[in-house]
């Protein structure tokens, strides 16, 4: 068990060390260099020069690599070029928004999924079962930015039941904020509580068609009772896989959504970040994205030695 | 075998696969099509038409500058249809060589490799480095693809290998190496054959992916760039108008929802068709 977890820590802090370097070079083949493209093409030679040398564009590669993830690793995620104060401050005001945003969508998603998929395995092949099916591949299609122009349509601009976009800030009582995230988080939770669904009907029909199934069915369970004490928790493992992976693109997910609903959070930030060529923040606030969804990852391949014992063991 | 397992059973096509085909044929033959008609040109704008609702002449309305929707639908659809297949394209032509290689000297260097980079991207939200690329190298339809395309090198090169091992496992390929052929000789000429039902059925899973990516950078402006239409521009452009001209925003969308539904069905039916396996299951 131990053993495990260390290897799984080994593996984290790989990919996170590619990571890093992956983002790092990127910004490094930036036409010109990132100076000049902070700048634009009309800049002045010695105001080039100056921000060359303010981000540390004279030291050699090695050594700045070093320093950013130094940086990073203390916290010190660098000065925003155009807000002038520290990255750092900038994220704590944000990520308030963006980390509710997406655990409110996956808990929507997960909510809504497991008991669809139960319904559809249980029904299966009968018309809810073609329902559910239907439904999840037409939610797969939507884009979810175009779902949040509708339900913004519909919801904010016709009934005027909720604002249209922008947050009120947490001050202002936790019950505007989630209204403010709904719709978001809706928009968001669509594709994936569909993609969760039939990971969650295949899986449990998988499991049902295992051979102590049919023992605990011979030995006189109920249907009801087989699924619950022991097909139920088997069929989870992939599940919980793919709610492993959908926080990433949650997190993707999140930057399109946050522009649609004109939410302050870190995807809006690196939007911003990128129109106004304020590279410093978005390496960061990128690399920062990256950080979190390789710990999700890793917090995952840890709930499974959990729920599957058979993985405890040694192999 | 699985040829005359085709031809007894393969002649009921899946529901599936027939409207999945049908619907991904209406927007490739609209995309083909507009190379050579469109109703309206989609370059000139006509603001005494703007904003028309659905009518006779214009199908499917107009938008604020007068230009028809429908002829931009169709030239929108080249543009979608385009950045996908090419990105598509890329992850096969450098995934699946990687994959067989991977497979053919399986714990060697190029496996470990593969592995490890297919690891990598799954816990790299593609969308966030897409939108990385395309901000540094500035928006375009070809930094899309580029976007788009490298993520779809290791999930080709991770299904060739799969699927390149487990052929690697039967009696042919022993005699193929007694016969004196080399790994790569076996991989491209009995491998691959052997597996291009997989390689096709995820072909139409990225390709579907690859659709939505686009239209996602292209909506937040970091895709194919005015005056070329596309459709997740579209959307960007409706959005503060969707409240008095709903049309502009419900017909593109339509239109990449049924491109994508197509080609999901188009590959589960596939899916159904090729693998024998599946089939007896249901």
């Amino acid at each position: 068990m131990l053993r495990y977890i260390l290897k799984r820590l080994g593996v984290l802090l790989v990919s996170l060390l590619v990571a890093s370097g992956i983002i790092f070079t990127m910004l490094e083949v930036v036409p010109g260099d990132p100076a000049s493209f902070m700048l634009g093409i009309n800049a002045e030679a010695d105001t080039l020069a100056a921000l060359r040398r303010e981000l540390g564009l004279d030291q050699p590669l090695w050594q700045r690599y070093v320093q950013w993830v130094g940086g990073m690793v203390t916290g010190d995620f660098g000065i925003s070029y155009t807000y002038q104060v520290p990255v750092a401050e900038l994220v704590m005001a944000r990520i308030w928004i963006s980390l509710p945003l997406a655990l409110f969508a996956l808990l929507l998603s997960t909510l809504i999924a497991i008991p669809a998929g139960l319904i559809a395995a249980g029904r299966r092949g009968r018309a809810s079962d073609w329902a559910i099916m239907g439904t999840t591949q037409l939610g797969i299609a939507i884009p979810n930015f175009w779902f949040a122009m509708i339900l913004v349509s519909i919801f904010a601009i016709k009934l005027r039941w909720i604002s249209a976009g922008g947050f009120p800030g947490w001050d202002q009582g936790v019950f505007v904020c989630i209204k403010a995230l709904l719709l978001p988080a809706i928009a968001l939770a669509l594709p994936q509580a569909s993609i969760l669904a039939r990971v969650m009907r295949s899986s449990l029909l998988e499991t049902l068609s295992q051979d102590y199934i049919r023992t605990a069915r011979a030995k006189g369970l109920s249907q009801r009772r087989t699924v619950w004490a022991h097909a139920f928790r088997n069929a989870l493992i992939p599940v919980l896989t793919i709610i492993g992976l959908q926080f990433s693109f949650l997190i993707a997910g999140a930057i399109i959504i946050e522009n649609v609903f004109f939410l302050p959070g870190l995807g809006r930030l690196i939007f911003q970040g990128i129109t106004q060529r304020d590279l410093i923040v978005v390496e960061s606030v990128v690399m920062l994205l990256v950080f979190a969804v390789i710990c999700v990852t890793f917090l995952v391949d840890i709930a499974y030695v959990l729920v599957d014992p058979r993985l405890r063991k040694p192999t | 075998m699985m040829k005359a397992d085709l031809k007894t059973n393969g002649l009921i096509l899946p529901v599936s696969l027939l409207l999945g085909a049908g619907l991904t044929g209406v927007f490739v033959m609209a995309a083909l099509v507009s190379f050579i008609w469109t109703p309206f040109s989609v370059e000139t704008l006509n603001i005494a038409a703007k904003l028309q609702q659905p009518n006779a002449t214009h199908l499917f309305g107009t938008d604020h500058f007068g230009r028809d929707i429908l002829s931009m639908i169709m030239v929108g659809a080249r543009v979608s249809i385009a950045v996908a297949i090419v990105a598509v394209g890329i992850g096969i032509l450098v995934g699946v060589p990687l994959g067989l290689l991977a497979a053919a000297r399986q714990g060697g260097l190029v496996d470990d490799l593969v592995m490890r980079s297919n690891d990598l991207v799954f816990a790299f939200p593609s969308l966030l480095i897409a939108i990385l690329i395309t901000a540094i190298f500035g928006p375009s339809a070809l930094n899309a693809i580029i976007a788009i395309g490298i993520f779809n090198i290791p999930v080709f090169a991770r299904v060739t290998r799969g699927s390149a091992l487990s052929v690697w496992t039967l009696d042919f390929t022993l005699a193929a190496r007694v016969a004196g052929k080399s790994g790569v000789r076996i991989s491209f000429e009995h491998i691959l054959p052997n597996i291009l039902n997989i390689l096709i059925v995820q072909g139409t899973i990225q390709f579907s992916l690859g659709i939505l990516a686009e239209a996602g950078l292209s909506y937040v402006g970091l895709g194919a760039q005015p005056p070329l239409p596309s459709w997740g521009r579209m959307l960007a452009d409706s959005q503060t108008m969707v409240s008095f001209a709903p049309h502009l925003a419900i017909f593109p969308g339509v239109a990449i929802i049924a491109t994508v539904l197509g080609l999901n069905l188009m590959g589960d039916g596939l899916r159904d068709l090729l693998d024998p396996r599946l089939r007896r299951m249901r």
